[in-house]
């Protein structure tokens, strides 16, 4: 479903957006079964302040917490708002698979993984060796061309913006990616904080694409632009 | 959508999708109020590249994307998505019979 995965991604950016850099990143609601079931059990929807400045999202009385407990605090206001946008739109019952935002907060906060930045950077840069951008066919020729003429540029913005050379390839081992292209954008990578980084990697998987992934998150390239690069092959047919 | 550059077009999508979401009284809503006080934050810059302004821009065109794609998917899956089963006393109801009822309740039933 195209849409579907317009929309999950612009979650994510949107998620990775009020995340900058740097940012210094309490009620018994659970989630438990996650039945199509679940009532809509309360009124209002509302954000409040609490300590570190932190935001909380609260329903009716109560504060919000993540799956595993833990208080529901987001970084900043533009968050706490999208999220508790979230839970107002809910009718009669709760649909999760609605909220994506507050999926992706909860991911965050509870860290079901339990990884640490440097393996989310790893795995991040790990994915640039079976980037979408860089894996060309051979044939038919008019995949080829789209592929040289839509893809290209974007490559070429990535080398110009981060100072890297990627490759592109046409064989099944796909492009060598140097080491010192890796320490850059490693390094680039060390600077944003996990929420961004829980964002980016959601984003990469659903693009298949570290680049384009890149690309879009400083805003080289629209959402709907994006998902139409990454889905290029199939828009082809 | 065509060409959505400019702000008060995205501005206005915007609030136009918290108004499906949220029925009549979106313009107490804490979205609403945001969004335009946003909206107005930016508006007023002389230079042509402002950043401050070009990321404000790409912030609401996701977000705009976000919530028309989630209305989208909700649509779809209640259209395409599986009910699940029926219960006992539908199915019984399909074919004209009633399940019979045990007045005081059964046995092990607290």
């Amino acid at each position: 479903m195209f849409k579907s995965i317009i929309r999950l991604k612009s979650g994510a950016i949107s998620f990775c957006k009020v995340c900058p850099r740097h940012q210094a990143f309490r009620g018994t609601l659970k989630y438990s079964t996650a039945s199509a079931d679940r009532k809509r059990f309360y009124e209002d929807v509302s954000i409040s302040q609490g300590e570190g400045g932190l935001y909380e999202v609260n329903l009716d009385r109560r504060k919000l917490k993540t799956p595993s407990g833990k208080l529901f605090t987001v970084p900043n206001e533009a968050l706490a708002i999208a999220v508790a946008t979230e839970w107002d739109a809910q009718k009669d019952t709760i649909k999760f698979y609605t909220m994506h935002l507050t999926t992706l907060c909860n991911t965050a906060l509870d860290n079901p993984t339990q990884r640490n930045k440097d393996q989310m950077i790893s795995a991040a840069l790990k994915f640039l060796e079976t980037d979408t951008i860089c894996y060309r066919v051979d044939e038919p020729p008019g995949l080829v061309e789209l592929q040289k003429n839509e893809w290209d540029p974007v490559l070429q913005w990535i080398e110009n913006r981060y100072n890297v050379t990627i490759g592109s390839s046409s064989s099944i081992l796909g492009p060598e990616i140097p080491e010192g292209t890796k320490d850059r954008l490693r390094q680039h990578l060390s600077s944003y904080t996990l929420w961004y980084l829980t964002g980016l990697e959601f984003v990469i998987t659903q693009l298949k694409s570290l680049v384009l992934s890149l690309g879009m998150i400083d805003r080289h390239l629209s959402v709907e632009q994006a998902v139409l690069l990454s889905r290029l092959e199939e828009e082809y047919q | 959508m065509a060409s959505l550059s400019s702000p008060l077009r995205v501005c206005r999508e915007i609030l136009k999708e918290l108004r499906v979401i949220q029925g009549l009284s979106y313009k107490q809503s804490l979205a609403y109020n945001y969004v335009l006080d946003q909206f107005r934050k930016n508006k007023v810059t002389e230079e042509r590249y402002c950043r401050a302004q070009q990321e404000a821009r790409h912030a609401s065109l996701t977000y705009l994307c976000l919530l028309v794609s989630t209305r989208n998917h909700l649509a779809l899956h209640n259209l395409y998505h599986g009910k699940g089963e029926r219960s006992p006393e539908e199915v019984a109801g399909l074919v004209g019979l009633r399940l019979p009822t045990q007045p005081g309740g059964k046995g092990w039933e607290k």
